[in-house]
């Protein structure tokens, strides 16, 4: 089928050829910078030297051991700002590809069961979400034997890593197969179950002697303009394309608002999909945009256009069917608290872009979990303290739900679930279990 | 411009690289198309008696992702009939009036049968012969190659009744695969030989294969030693080229040198020529590449000689050899430290690991601020591109406690980033030669070497 085509995974795996050439370039430098810049400190030389040896179930182990979540993360973490923008070989503007790498050596355990886990210590947690923080919790405290069961709202696991990445960097099959194996370790993944509406924390307390909490974030941000029922949510939008990419609507003008990681990807798969035309409107300025700077180098050479200082206040339609947005310009004040500046109507009046489809991508809600138990926040995220533990004793939290600082991205998820799993594990093996 | 031209030995070329006698130099075909590319001369792959190659008979040694930096060969002498070699020698020379056609030859040891080779290659019109007493696999087996080349005596013998017959230059080459180089060489020279050249194969076995647990490369379930050649073998090569070079008998005798083993850019070639030797012959690197490097052998050579102001071939061949000196007349007072230009140090921290674990931990980490850092002592919490290269801490050497070793010079991967810069060390020169002779109990009594070193001030931790 063309249509799903255009999604297929951008960068092709690494031949033995190319990763041995690749991993031989490799240093092999000591207290690696790389090692330092990835938030799961994975032994980054150590694994690719592994590559260069031979040794590819050992070089799989080196990452699982840091991050048991090595195959998603090798397609999906923003490298360029990590690993890859720390490493020596920079320099020359040729840093060594440790992500293709990584997935080299984690491709080559696909399928195959090679992590080791302890032997059941009649200790058991409740996880709420099977997104990366909580597969990579619950695959840390299954290694160490503890009984660990997931609850996940929706049908399949994997959180975003299934249901929000685009097919481009990660198919839905790699997101799965990683859910696989952490069951593979002993962990049971409950779907359909979902805190707050068929579980209560109340019952879990009783079950568990803890739980970790790692729901994500809510759903996509209201902007409150009129006719904004008509608009596609970009989280849905690119859902689809990972799950039906076929059966999906596709425009021949489409508009996406936003200037995010997801907004780009929401141009990314209107534009691959087959939209004559996708444009990026963003109230601020080029500089003031939160997506990575290759993203959007990427989304340019796709074709995408942009419409800056440019804010939308009403959709256009005609019987139900969008004909364009209405805007009006905007200009650059003084930084606001995130030390972006912000951004005020010029007050010259309202145009209108032409578009037969609009897709927002403005930012999900902060975790309605947080409110709905009753927990202490920071900005609307779940507080947590050094250990990850919320204001409730034996209540953990980890991922996109606690992160109010900072982009939130799939590793930072993987490193929370496994120090929450580590703080879990000591304090269940020291017996002052949930209070 | 630099005249490249050589006479060695009565030989002329208009270079000084000459294919070695083995594969490339195998068929008049060939060596038609090495001339063309430029080669001033060929060694003719050895002939002789009838033999029978086996496959699989090149077995390699890679590393770090680069091919064939040792090759191992278990192949034999030319099989290809001694005529055709013989009509095809006598076509290549004639066609070839200014290039150097010598052959490379190995009979039976009886007198016979060497006067016959002789006469034969004499036949063709060639330039000079090169006595193969090398080959270290097979051949020796049948008591030529290396069995004659090990045995100082056999080699004078055999030397003897060639120079009974030959009236063209002969060459003796030596095998490596010997205690000392020297006496196969001062055999060589007592016998009358024309000139020398090395080195031939050395003994070795490249690898096992770890599916079959055969030898690699495999010959039918078995393998075994076979001639080792390439750059690996260089350094040994350049050792055993000066080692002529430094004997009385050999030096004395002033016959000219053709050397080779490893040679694979005209940097290698200058080494040759610098450490004694004449005229160059290649083998392992026309094998990877084809005769084509021979532009940039000849290309190479000759800027490089310009620049440094020398205008043939002579005047730089042994121009370093007489800076070979043993161990005992070195001077102990001569000090280098390491250090680091900061500007180009790319914060491997190889050098860090290299001198901590090995050599004398006098590397430092060093953060932003002055501040000595231990390795890995950064939070886990701390991370991204930013953090990681902005808090990165620098290497410095502590130039104090450096002993020069030059370890992380050795191993650092920017050009030109460590440098080992020399510095009075205060002490008056002297060689270990003269120490001995003027403290002799250094020599027998740990305190009176530590009584000797603190009044030198030379300081060992
Ligand atoms: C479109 C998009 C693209 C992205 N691309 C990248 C990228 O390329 N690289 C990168 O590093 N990061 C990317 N991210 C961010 C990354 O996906 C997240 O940071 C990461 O998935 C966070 O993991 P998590 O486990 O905290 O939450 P999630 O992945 O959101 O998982 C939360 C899970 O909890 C479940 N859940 C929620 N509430 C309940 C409940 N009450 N009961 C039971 N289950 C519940 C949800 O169904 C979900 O499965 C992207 C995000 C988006 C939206
Ligand atoms: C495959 C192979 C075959 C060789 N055959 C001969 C030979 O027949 N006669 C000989 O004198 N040397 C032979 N040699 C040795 C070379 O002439 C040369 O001495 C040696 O390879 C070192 O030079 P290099 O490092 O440039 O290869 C052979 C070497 C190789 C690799
Ligand atoms: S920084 Fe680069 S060269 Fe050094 S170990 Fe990491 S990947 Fe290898
Ligand atoms: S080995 Fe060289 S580049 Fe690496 S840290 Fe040391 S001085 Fe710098
Ligand atoms: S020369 Fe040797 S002792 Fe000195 S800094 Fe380098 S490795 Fe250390």
């Amino acid at each position: 089928m063309a249509a799903t085509k255009g999604l297929a995974e951008q960068l092709p795996p690494l031949s033995p050829q190319e990763a041995l050439v690749e991993a031989n370039r490799c240093l092999f430098c000591y207290d690696a910078p790389c090692t330092h810049a990835c938030p799961t400190h994975i032994d980054i030389p150590r694994f690719i030297k592994k590559i260069s040896t031979d040794n590819l179930i050992g070089s799989a182990r080196t990452i699982l051991e840091a991050n048991l979540l090595g195959a998603t993360c090798a397609r999906v973490c923003p490298v360029q700002e990590l690993c890859e923008g720390a490493c020596v070989l920079g320099h020359d503007h040729n840093p060594i590809m440790i992500g293709r790498l990584q997935r080299y050596a984690m491709d080559h355990v696909s399928g195959k069961d090679v992590v080791k886990r302890a032997p059941q210590n009649g200790r058991s947690v409740a996880v709420i979400g099977s997104g990366p923080a909580g597969l990579s919790c619950a695959g840390e405290l299954a290694r160490r034997g503890h009984s660990v069961t997931i609850f996940e709202k929706r049908p399949l696991g994997g959180g975003l890593s299934t249901y929000g990445i685009i097919a481009l960097r990660e198919p839905i099959e790699a997101s799965l197969e990683e859910v696989r194996m952490i069951e593979s370790l002993g962990v049971h993944i409950e779907t359909g179950a979902e805190l707050g509406l068929n579980l209560t924390l109340e019952d879990l307390r009783k079950r568990f002697d803890a739980i970790f909490l790692s729901p994500g974030l809510g759903a996509t941000q209201v902007m409150g303009i009129p006719g904004e029922e008509l608009i596609v949510d970009g989280l849905d939008y690119i859902e689809q394309s990972k799950l039906n990419p076929s059966g999906m609507c596709i425009g021949r003008n489409v508009l996406v608002i936003g200037a995010g990681n997801t907004a780009i990807d929401c141009a990314t798969v209107a534009k691959r999909l087959g939209a004559d035309q996708v444009t990026m409107i963003y109230r601020r300025s080029e500089h003031e945009m939160s997506a990575y700077p290759h993203e959007y180098d990427f989304v340019k050479k796709e074709g995408v256009e942009f419409r800056f200082l440019t804010q939308p206040v009403r959709v256009l339609s005609d019987g139900g069917r969008v004909t364009g947005l209405a805007c009006v310009h905007m200009e650059l004040g003084e930084p606001d608290s995130s030390g972006r500046r912000s951004a005020q109507p010029a007050g010259n009046g309202e145009f209108v872009i032409p578009a037969d489809q609009i897709v927002k991508a403005v930012g999900q809600q902060k975790p309605p979990l947080a409110q709905m138990l009753g927990l202490e926040v920071d900005r609307g995220f779940i507080k947590v303290n050094t250990d990850l533990e919320t204001s409730l004793t034996g209540v953990f939290a980890g991922g996109d739900c606690i992160r109010a600082k900072n982009s939130a991205s799939t590793v930072m998820a993987v490193q929370d679930g496994k120090l929450a799993a580590a703080a879990i594990h000591l304090r269940l093996n020291t017996g002052n279990t949930n209070g | 411009m630099a005249d490249l031209s050589i006479n060695f030995a009565g030989i002329r070329s208009p270079n000084p690289f000459w294919l070695a006698s083995a594969p490339p130099a195998n068929s008049g075909a060939q060596i038609h198309r090495a001339f063309e590319a430029g080669w001033g001369g060929a060694v003719w792959k050895t002939i002789g008696p009838p033999v029978l190659n086996v496959s699989n008979r090149y077995g390699a040694w890679h590393h770090g992702g680069q091919r064939m930096l040792g090759i191992n060969n278990v192949e034999l002498i030319s099989d290809r009939p001694l005529d055709v070699n013989l009509r095809e020698i006598a076509d290549v020379k004639r066609a070839w009036p200014d290039r150097a056609v010598l052959v490379s030859a190995m009979v039976e040891s009886k007198p016979e049968s060497w006067h016959d080779i002789i006469r034969q290659i004499e036949d063709t019109g060639a330039d000079g012969i090169e006595l193969n007493y090398g080959c270290p696999h097979g051949m020796s087996e049948r008591g030529m190659g290396a069995a004659v080349g090990q045995v100082p005596e056999y080699c004078e013998q055999i030397t003897r009744w060639v120079m009974e017959a030959a009236h063209i230059p002969v060459i003796v080459k030596l095998t490596p695969n010997i205690t000392n180089i020297v006496s196969p060489a001062r055999a060589a020279v007592a016998a009358g030989a024309n000139a020398l050249s090395l080195i031939n194969t050395l003994n070795s076995i490249t690898g096992v294969d770890l599916d079959t647990l055969e030898i690699s490369p495999n010959i039918g379930g078995k393998g075994g030693h076979g001639g080792y050649a390439g750059p690996a073998v260089k350094p040994i090569a350049l050792n055993m080229l000066a080692a002529l070079g430094s004997d009385d008998v050999v030096h004395g005798s002033r016959l000219p040198i053709s050397a080779m083993g490893g040679i694979t850019t005209w940097k290698d070639a200058a080494e040759f020529l610098l450490l004694g030797a004449s005229s160059l012959q290649v083998c392992t690197a026309v094998m990877h590449y084809g005769y084509r490097i021979v532009e940039d052998l000849c290309d190479g050579l000759s800027n490089w000689m310009d620049a440094k102001g020398f205008r043939t071939i002579p005047e730089v061949t042994a121009r370093s050899l007489g800076r070979i000196s043993d161990f005992k007349d070195l001077d102990l007072s001569f000090r280098a430290v390491a250090r680091i230009d900061s500007r180009k140090c790319i914060q491997c921290n190889l050098c860090y690991v290299a001198c901590n674990d090995t050599a004398h931990q006098c590397i430092d980490l060093i953060d932003a601020k002055g501040n000595l850092v231990q390795p890995y002592s950064y939070a886990v919490s701390s991370n991204g591109k930013q953090e990681a290269t902005e808090t990165r801490p620098n290497p410095r050497v502590r130039e104090v406690d450096c002993v020069g070793c030059r370890l992380c010079y050795n191993i650092c991967p920017v050009d030109q980033c460590i440098s080992m810069v020399e510095v009075p060390s205060g002490r008056e020169p002297v060689t270990w030669d003269q120490l001995v002779k003027s403290r002799p109990e250094v020599t027998e009594d740990w305190e009176a070497m530590e009584k000797y070193r603190r009044e030198a001030g030379i300081h060992v931790h």
